[in-house]
């Protein structure tokens, strides 16, 4: 590395790397230099000139967003002239500005606000007519206020180098300049809100969010988002226990900047008023509320009945209840229940990627490592769709370090635009990637991610192929919930115990718990199958764990409220591997998390499950589950931590046919999409043609062969 | 077509051509002396051309005055990458209509000058931006360009040097800003005209990204003859550090206005009296602005015995610029003049940087405010407290070129804003936002 | 969208005038060439140049709000065009603009009901030593007086102004 560049800010002696600008190498240094359209990892604009510095030897203020630190340099960041030319670029700000701070969204977080408190004039000598230019609403997300607009251009940027989208971008010019939108009078977009969080001003407000309360109302409780297996961190805004708002203006969390429309508007389902309240008990042919007592009771009498009598059980549970909750599933299935027919809704083959990558520690990439590999190749997924944030990733990569980016894909992805893209319809992916092997071998590294198209033997083949490249690859396996990797590894598997230890006799499968009609009970966790497939359960006795009446829980025996991933504490695993915690932030009355009726159903059942909280169960997992051995002070604190669960060969039972997309889209979430009005009201707004996935991306990638067209996106179950 | 009589105490040596018949055809420029100077540069190497550049001390006519053969030096020659000669003939300074005539009645002469650039830093691509508004001319500098390919001074192998060349308009619609070198790179790739950041200069990240030589359409029309008669010659025409002859643009109050050429440092009060016979209606002189509206104004005393060239000017603490010179007679309501030009300047900031776009908008309010009879004392000391906040800090030049001229204004005639204060029939306390609107439009 | 071949033909020269990838530089001179025949820039324009051209329509967009030449609105046949900057003020030019407004009896942006002219105060146009200058299309004309600017618009209307080619 070049020898570090020796300056001097406000008398303070400061070393940085050569290139460094000098807003940061003051930051660095501890001096604040305000300013409004710089923004880290988004170009340059040197627009709003509130950066402005003295540097020593220049006869004009410097813009130190754009300025390099040179050896020698003396910079003065608050001398007089540096305060007066902040004044005045303060006051250019609020001529037109119409300082409704009273009623405006931002007011008590706003960047404009307390620039002006902290470097402005106390009284404007504006005298004036201010134009006026009437609000306009461009999506159900995203309204626009021109004269609050100080045009730093941080959302036409974020749109377009971070999501590359380009959906924002600016009309007319001088002081009637203003952000306009691609649709004409309305967006046609990701509608991920990313412009809103990013305005240092409230120019940009959302629909959720607008006139529902100050931001100090709020308390805030950091989460990880329930909507996909990414992982992102969301940031709840919550007042009187309901969820305002949600965003991640701490960039905190693997994803940093990003958050998708489902990570920063679709909590709403949390609230929905069709939740379930109460815990349902069939009689006479209706499900009838009931107390917890009896339905709990209900079931306890039923499942040791049918133990007495050696009944036979089946267990499906859940990829968005935390890992702990899985764990303690498996857990009551295999010891209380005695079986192993226990699975989960698959979406990606994991067990066969642990066994492929056998013997090897280092063969997972996480979600930071999108963001550094010097090379990815991404296999059979539209990643824009289905996994927003590796998505984002992978661009940033490209964008800040130039990594190249390979997509092998059955239709367009938003990916072609920058990716080197060879187009192969689904079962021709290993003749795509001989005409890209030259090229990847040039790589000096590579991580490969691939789709639920990739199962079974192809699996096997694709780390095969990995490994004849002869440079060091990383794999991600593309599964599609919350927490379908903590699913899996936690041991919702008929033929895997937590951490991918073989069971001596494994039981029966996702399809066949489904299909067998002769089971004597069935107990579905947060997970809709009748949604997807019928259910043939004839004298089968039927407990369903959910948020709503879904279409299973319709079929049920008993019906047994539970809590969100909003409402409970936990841990979950990132679709990359990353373990983070659970806060809970809101609640529902009358609904439990799954955790708790777990440990409730045990004690009516006279069976001891142990200490059944969410620490101790962590601990258990920390010392059980392979690669699961993590602090739990850190995740505590709110950080990530990769978990590798790799060890020899993984004993499975190859399935591929139960390996099934879960074919949500950027606008869907299975049952949890449905109830949310934020993402229904999009998909019928004007800009609802971009939404759809047919247009967007041509072929769905695994839904070619049958559902193409079949399913309307609102209606995908989980 | 020339619209005014020439002078005879011009030099004309840009402009020879432009009485003439004919003057804009291939033949009437091959007659005299037309594409000698390529033929010529041909022979030379790049060091040499861009020597005999700097020799006749050519500055940049567009207004800042760069040092054309230093310009040209930046540019990399093996960079491996493609490399353009882009003309800037999107003269918009208010006061200026040179590259007009030079276009309309001797295309050939700045093609020529393009391709001695293309020639030297190895191009092989130009193109001549034309404001839209001078849409008339590009059917002219087209045909000036076909009759080039015609005869082999454009296209491929050009007089057999095995170098190829290829000539294009390109036209502008309607922004000041674009004059600005990297914002009219901006809209010739078909973008919005916001200016660029610098560095990189255009000279070596320019036109699409890639080495460009970047001149004014007089700067180029100037190349052929230096390099036919030398630079020592074109340098022996003006003053030291100013070479040569240049076209100024004369507008206001005279007898005469016009378009003339003349040597740097001619006197100004020949310009004046000599050369456009005179101030109109035998007023006295109260004002000149000496290069396009950007310049700072100077006043009949500061005039006298001015030489004009850029380092004469620059010494006024006003400048040389485009080379129009507004002359402004004693009955001129200057309060008038600097709320045109702020609104001029108002209309064009392209909005990019807060001081411009807000600076411009509320100098033209207080103006037009003023100007209304609706002033207040406090109203001057704000104009000049603006300009100030505005002067340095822009992210372009446009807002130094508005603030300029309005510190200018409000510095030099503080008087006569204060005489409108002593007028105003009303105070600020009865203005409606109507009759302020009214006046605002 | 259909063009005049003349026009169709300038495209084509138009878009292949740019380096290899570089149609985006054509925006700019394509809407101003369209205008010129269609009279405005209609949205069916924005999404043809978009097309042609290789970029989005918002792309096509931020451009139109920029350039104070192109209009969305449509003009008159005859454009009119009254430079009212300093060196045509200082000699009567914006004496001539209110002279220009009455007479025709619209203000600026504006359309006579007949469709015939519209008029605009413009920014200055480079007939600065021949003020005051107007143009009518892309026509210039110079030391315009009232009494000159009454007779062109005569001619307008009576359908002797000759246009010159462009």
């Amino acid at each position: 590395m070049a020898d570090p560049v020796k300056l001097t800010i406000d008398g303070q002696a400061v070393q940085a790397a050569p290139g460094t600008l000098v807003i940061n190498a003051a930051k660095e240094a501890g001096i604040p230099i305000p300013a409004f359209c710089y923004y880290d990892g988004l170009a340059l604009q040197a627009a709003c000139r509130m950066c402005l510095v003295e540097v020593e030897k220049t006869p004009k203020l410097q813009v130190a967003c754009t300025l390099p630190v040179a050896e020698g340099m003396v910079v003065h960041t608050d001398s007089p002239a540096v305060q007066q030319a902040r004044k005045g670029t303060l006051e250019f700000l609020l001529t037109n500005h119409p300082l409704d701070c009273p009623v405006c969204d931002k007011g008590g977080e706003c960047e404009l606000q307390d620039m002006v408190f902290r470097y402005g004039a106390g009284e404007s000598r504006y005298r004036e007519e201010k134009i006026h230019v009437d609000e306009k609403q461009w999506s159900p997300i995203v309204f626009y206020d021109a004269p609050r607009c100080i045009l730093c251009y941080r959302c036409v940027r974020i749109c377009g180098e971070g999501l590359g989208v380009s959906a924002l971008g600016v009309g007319n010019r001088g002081a009637a300049a203003e952000i306009v939108p691609n649709g004409g009078d309305h967006l046609e977009c990701d509608e991920c809100g990313a412009c809103i969080d990013i305005c240092p001003v409230g120019a940009l407000t959302s629909g959720t969010y607008r006139y529902k309360t100050r931001p100090w109302e709020m308390e805030h409780v950091g989460t990880i988002c329930t909507h996909c297996s990414n992982g992102c961190k969301t940031t709840l805004g919550i007042r009187n226990g309901n969820i305002i708002r949600a965003n991640n203006r701490d960039r905190s969390g693997i994803n940093g900047e990003f958050l998708c429309i489902k990570g920063r508007y679709a909590f709403d389902f949390n609230e929905h008023p069709d939740r379930l309240t109460m815990p349902l008990v069939r009689q006479n042919g209706e499900l009838k509320p009931v107390s917890w007592a009896i339905a709990l009771a209900t079931v306890a009498k039923k499942f040791l009945e049918l133990r007495a009598k050696k009944g036979r059980f089946g267990v499906l549970g859940s990829t968005r209840t935390s890992n702990e909750e899985n764990f303690v599933l498996q857990k009551f299935a295999r010891r209380i229940l005695n079986t192993n027919n226990i699975d989960h809704h698959r979406t990606g083959d994991l067990p066969a990627l642990l066994d492929a990558l056998s013997g090897r520690t280092d063969a997972l990439a996480t979600m930071g490592e999108l963001y550094t590999a010097k090379a990815a190749l991404v296999i059979d997924s539209d990643l824009a769709q289905e996994q927003p944030l590796i998505a984002f990733q992978l661009r940033a990569n490209w964008r800040h370090h130039k990594a190249h980016v390979y997509v092998v894909s059955p239709g367009p992805v938003r990916e072609d635009s920058y990716a080197e893209t060879v187009r192969a319809g689904l079962g021709q992916e290993f003749e795509a990637l001989e005409t890209l092997r030259e090229k990847l071998a040039k790589e000096p590294e590579l991580t490969i991610l691939f789709g639920a198209a990739i199962k079974g033997d192809a699996v096997r083949r694709l780390v095969a192929f990995g490994d004849s490249l002869g440079i060091p690859v990383k794999y991600v396996c593309l599964v599609d919930y919350s927490n379908s990797r903590g699913a899996s590894d936690m041991g919702l598997l008929p033929d895997l115990a937590p951490g991918y230890e073989a069971v001596p006799e494994p039981g029966l499968n996702y399809d066949q718990i489904l299909s067998d009609g002769a089971l004597d009970a069935v107990w579905i966790v947060g997970t809709n199958p009748a949604a997807r497939q019928p259910l043939a359960f004839s004298n089968t006795f039927v407990v369903v764990q959910d948020l709503f009446l879904t279409e299973t829980a319709r079929q049920a025996d008993v019906v047994l409220p539970a809590a969100s991933a909003y409402e409970k504490t936990g841990t979950v695993t990132s679709v990359t591997g990353e373990i983070q915690k659970l806060s809970r932030a809101a609640k529902t009355m009358g609904a439990k998390p799954d955790l708790d009726i777990f440990q409730l159903l045990a004690k009516e059942m006279r069976e001891d499950l142990g200490t059944v909280k969410p620490e101790s169960v962590f601990r258990e997992i920390s010392e059980s589950v392979k690669g699961y051995n993590v602090s739990f002070p850190v995740i505590e604190t709110g950080q990530a931590i990769p978990t590798y669960p790799i060890n020899g060969r993984v004993a499975f039972r190859p399935e591929p046919e139960l390996i099934r997309p879960a074919e949500n889209t950027l606008f869907t979430s299975g049952t949890l999409g449905r109830y949310s009005e934020m993402l229904n009201s999009v998909l019928e707004s004007p800009g609802a043609l971009y939404r759809d996935p047919i247009r967007d991306t041509g072929i769905r990638v695994g839904s070619v062969t049958q559902e193409t067209q079949t399913t309307a996106p609102v209606d995908k179950p989980q | 077509m020339i619209y005014n009589e020439p002078s005879p105490l011009e030099t004309k040596i840009i402009s020879q051509r432009w009485t003439m018949e004919n003057s804009a055809a291939i033949d009437t420029y091959l007659a005299t002396d037309g594409y000698v100077a390529i033929r010529k540069a041909l022979e030379m190497t790049p060091e040499a051309i861009i020597e005999e550049l700097k020799a006749s001390s050519l500055r940049g006519r567009g207004g800042a005055g760069f040092p054309t053969g230093l310009k040209w030096s930046f540019v990399p020659r093996n960079s491996g990458k493609p490399s353009y000669i882009i003309c800037n003939s999107d003269e918009s300074e208010p006061g200026t209509c040179k590259d007009r005539l030079l276009m309309e009645n001797d295309p050939h002469q700045m093609i020529e000058g393009m391709l001695i650039a293309g020639w030297t830093i190895k191009s092989n691509k130009g193109y001549v931006f034309i404001r839209g508004e001078y849409r008339y001319l590009i059917p002219i500098v087209d045909k000036a360009i076909a009759e080039a390919y015609e005869r082999g001074y454009l296209g491929k192998n050009i007089l057999g040097s095995g170098w190829d060349f290829d000539l294009y308009t390109h036209t502008g619609a309607g922004a000041y800003e674009c004059g600005e070198e990297s914002a009219l790179l901006e809209s010739l790739e078909g973008k919005r005209g916001i200016p660029r950041l610098k560095p990189p200069f255009p000279a070596v990240v320019g036109a699409f990204q890639c080495p460009t030589i970047l001149n004014n359409c007089e700067t180029f029309s100037a190349v052929p003859v230096i390099l036919r008669n030398g630079g020592a010659w074109f340098a022996g025409l003006g003053t030291p550090k100013n070479g040569g002859t240049r076209l100024l643009c004369i507008s206001g109050h005279i007898n005469n206005p016009g378009v003339y050429e003349l040597p740097l440092g001619f006197p100004f009060e020949q310009l004046l009296n000599e050369v456009c016979g005179g101030m109109r209606n035998g007023k006295k002189l109260k004002a000149v602005i000496p290069g396009g509206s950007s310049a700072p104004v100077l006043t009949a005393e500061e005039v006298q015995g001015l030489l004009l060239d850029y380092d004469s000017i620059a010494k006024l603490k006003s400048m040389a610029g485009s080379g129009g010179i507004v002359i402004l007679d004693e009955d001129t309501d200057i309060v008038a003049v600097a709320l045109r030009t702020i609104k001029f300047y108002a209309h064009e900031s392209c909005g990019w940087c807060i001081p411009c776009r807000e600076g411009t908008t509320w100098l033209k309010k207080i103006l037009t405010r003023f100007h209304a009879g609706f002033g207040q004392q406090s109203d001057i000391e704000l104009i000049g407290e603006l300009a100030n906040n505005m002067l340095g800090r822009t992210f372009c030049a446009l807002g130094d070129a508005a603030a300029m001229p309005t510190t200018g204004f409000i510095t030099k005639f503080r008087s006569e804003f204060e005489a409108y204060l002593a007028k105003n029939h009303l105070t600020l306390e009865d203005t409606t936002p109507e009759l302020v609107a009214i006046e605002a439009h | 969208m259909t063009f005049s071949p003349e026009l169709e033909e300038r495209f084509s020269k138009l878009l292949n005038s740019y380096p290899p990838g570089r149609t985006r530089s054509a925006v700019v001179p394509m809407l101003l060439y369209a205008q010129d025949e269609i009279g405005r820039v209609s949205q069916e324009l924005v999404e043809e140049v978009a097309r042609r051209c290789g970029v989005t329509p918002l792309q096509v967009d931020e451009v139109i709000g920029y350039y104070s030449m192109l209009h969305r609105k449509p003009l008159g046949k005859f454009h009119v065009q009254v430079c009212t900057n300093i060196c045509c003020q200082v000699v009567g030019g914006e004496d001539l603009y209110h002279h220009a407004s009455s007479m025709l009896g619209v203000g600026n942006k504006q359309v006579t009901n007949d469709g015939l002219i519209s008029l605009e105060e413009v920014e200055c146009m480079g007939a600065c030593s021949w003020a005051p200058a107007i143009q009518i299309n892309y026509d210039f004309h110079h030391r315009v007086t009232p009494e000159r600017f009454d007779q062109l618009i005569a001619a307008l209307r009576d359908g002797s102004y000759k246009q010159r080619a462009s």
